[in-house]
């Protein structure tokens, strides 16, 4: 029944790092570079949520879509103001810029929010899941959590392949300049992946929170780069690699935490990273790309 | 990586905060001036604004109160006190220049400082000086490294200790887990020595779970191998934030041990928008709770109340706790206001090991020191009861 629990809560914790991988696979795929602001743009959506349900004082789905909403236009503005400029540059350069947001956001709400921890209510009212007399309790949160992020990871299938925007997103991944010529406006394209990647991440935000209630402007940073990892873990640039990734990855470092060793945890997790790649470099469900001559 | 080291800096700093060991400001306040040395010069220094203020005004007002007590009866065997306070807003610099600046006001004792990491800096000074000092409430045992500074405040390790007496002393539980930060100083440290006092208490530990400062979200595991362990009690030697999470975690699969906590748990119901009825009935290890009964404590808060309008913080009543501690160790040795600083220093250091003090911090027992500079006294816990700390 233990294993039951394990098994469950690494799927809940997986599913929250799948959201936010899809964001970073989403973008890494299109844009080619590694946003590492976003694991910000999940805090910055857990405050607007908590501004709006626990300071106002009025209903969790005005704040969830009120997150949305500003996660949306961050997601964008930081494209614009930051990214876009550099789109020429080296890689590295953007890596930097990518941190500096990041650092920025983290700054940004340190300053507006202070740096005490806040207890955020969570958004989920459904009842806690009580099985086997007692033994077995799945928490509202947990099943929410892992229902939203198969609604979002079927919806982002279909949406890319289904739609003329979801197809100039895949057209512009593959390649940027041939797409152009197509007629496709690459920048918007791009626009559009960041919006779409950072409304995610705003629902990762306040699915994170509500399991796992504490607030500090740092909140986003760690399931940032274990989501990060997902991605990589599960094919950058791949959506099914992303949610792959994202549960594989919950499921192990819990199951780790209770069989192996909870101090080990993450070094298990990343041991296991490293042999996968090494066996696949390009991650479980990473296409091979030849590099054309 | 860059990014991790930031985070990892970024978290120790605010933990230094939390637990109570860092400093800040600069205000100064002045009782009075004179020149002659007919009275003893009592210096503070301790964070007045910043980050940690309510540490350092909690220090400096129960001291104050202290003073005040002792001018009016007398003094210390005739000589009155002077007492200056000085900001130092939790930071270490700040805390060497405080220093300075009481040293040419005429300092002879210093009480100080708050918070730890401050703390070392000034004691490094004190040792070159030896100025004999005692700090209220600097809890790493880093502190008092040097033999003329004493603690009031359990060191962090001790608190392990104390913890796994106490609920031996008090049969809490005999199956016991714990839930660690691994990555922190404060948190393996309690750990450790609780493990192997429990250990000879006969405390049976079913289960020791870890977490880091990387992983310190989700607990549903740790929480899971507790409740299957059976243990009875849960320890957390880990600060408020994390507990908070544990606690929600815990109630949401329904299980209910007794959770006990040190004073990195002091702060709980002050989470913004925390749910404190998840926090009913946890306990934890904190020197002075203000609603015991005893008479020196409802006097002490009393007249906290009366002349600062709140009630008293630990840090208050481990700073009234520092100065008649001070005045013990006065009339033990005999020493008076015309020593120089360093013989001040030796007189009163050979005194300390060989006084006992009863006061508003020890559950009305007494308090003795080693001459290492640490604290021997009873440990006391309190209960979250219906959202406020209430003393057992």
């Amino acid at each position: 029944m233990s294993f039951i629990s394990y098994l469950v809560n690494g799927i809940s914790l997986g599913s929250v790092y799948a959201i936010i991988a899809l964001g970073y696979t989403m973008v890494y795929g299109i844009a080619k570079m590694l946003n590492f602001a976003h694991g910000d743009v999940i805090m910055i959506g857990g405050y607007v949520t908590f501004m709006i349900m626990s300071t106002m004082g009025l209903s969790p789905w005005l704040g969830i879509v009120a997150a949305v909403v500003v996660c949306t236009l961050l997601g964008v503005v930081i494209e614009k103001i930051a990214y876009k400029p550099l789109r020429g540059a080296s890689p590295l350069a953007v890596l930097i810029t990518a941190i500096g947001v990041s650092y920025f956001l983290q700054n940004i709400a340190l300053l507006i929010f202070g740096a005490n921890t806040k207890s955020f209510t969570s958004v989920v009212s459904i009842p806690d899941l009580v099985l086997a007399d007692g033994q077995l309790t799945i928490s509202g949160e947990t099943i929410v959590t892992i229902i939203a992020s198969v609604i979002i990871m079927i919806a982002m299938t279909l949406f890319i392949k289904k739609t003329k925007t979801g197809r100039a997103m895949n057209a512009v991944s593959e390649d940027k300049g041939a797409a152009q010529l197509m007629g496709i406006n690459v920048n918007k394209t791009i626009s559009i992946t960041f919006a779409i990647g950072s409304g995610l991440a705003a629902i990762a935000g306040i699915l994170l929170v509500s399991s796992y209630p504490a607030l500090t402007p740092y909140t986003g940073a760690m399931p940032g780069i274990k989501a990060f990892v997902a991605a990589v873990f599960g094919g950058i640039g791949s959506v099914p690699g992303a949610m792959i990734g994202g549960i594989l990855l919950g499921v192990i470092e819990n199951l780790s935490k209770a069989y192996i060793s909870s101090q080990l945890a993450d070094a298990i997790v990343f041991a296991v990273l490293i042999i996968v790649l090494l066996v696949k470099p390009t991650g479980i469900l990473g296409k091979e790309i030849r590099e054309k001559v | 990586m860059k990014r991790i080291l930031g985070l990892i800096l970024v978290l120790v700093m605010a933990m230094s905060v939390v637990a109570g060991c860092g400093g800040s400001g600069n205000d100064t306040e002045t009782t009075g001036s004179s020149t002659a040395s007919d009275k003893f010069y009592i210096g503070g220094i301790g964070p007045i604004t910043g980050a940690a203020a309510i540490y350092g005004q909690g220090v400096k007002n129960g001291a104050q109160i202290a003073v005040d007590e002792i001018n009016a009866a007398g003094g210390i065997n005739g000589y009155q006190i002077e007492y200056k306070f000085e900001d130092d807003e939790h930071d270490a610099e700040k805390a060497v220049n405080a220093y300075n600046t009481l040293k040419d006001w005429g300092m002879q004792i210093l009480m100080g400082t708050v918070t730890s990491t401050p703390c070392m800096a000034v004691s490094a000074k004190t040792a070159e000086d030896n100025m004999f000092q005692v700090t209220p409430s600097g809890s790493s045992p880093d502190v008092i490294v040097g033999d003329n500074t004493f603690q009031i405040c359990f060191s962090d390790p001790n608190q392990g200790i104390a913890s796994a007496d106490y609920i031996a002393e008090n049969a809490l539980a005999t199956k016991v887990a714990v839930i660690y930060d691994s990555s922190d100083v404060y948190s393996s440290g309690i750990y450790e020595k609780f493990a192997s006092q429990a250990e000879s208490k006969g405390i049976e530990i079913v289960a020791a779970e870890a977490f880091t400062a990387d992983n310190k979200s989700d607990f549903s595991v740790q929480i899971q191998k507790a409740k299957d362990a059976g243990a009875e009690l849960v320890f957390l030697p880990i600060y408020y934030t994390e507990a908070t999470l544990i606690l929600k975690q815990a109630n949401s699969i329904g299980y209910k041990p007794l959770f006990f906590g040190c004073d990195g748990l002091d702060g709980i119901l002050g989470v913004e928008n925390f749910d404190t009825s998840l926090a009913e009935g946890v306990m934890l290890l904190t020197p002075f709770a203000a609603d015991a009964t005893d008479k020196l404590t409802q006097d002490f808060v009393a007249t906290y109340k009366e002349n600062y309008g709140e009630v008293p913080n630990q840090f208050a009543a481990d700073a009234y706790d520092a100065i008649y501690t001070i005045k013990a160790a006065i009339e033990k040795s005999g020493a008076t206001p015309d020593m120089s600083v360093s013989e001040l220093g030796d007189a009163l250091k050979g005194a300390m090991p060989e006084i006992a003090v009863v006061g508003l911090t020890g559950k009305g027992a007494e308090m003795t020191w080693a001459a290492t500079g640490e604290v021997s006294k009873k440990p006391m816990a309190v209960t979250i009861k219906n959202g406020v700390y209430t003393a057992n």
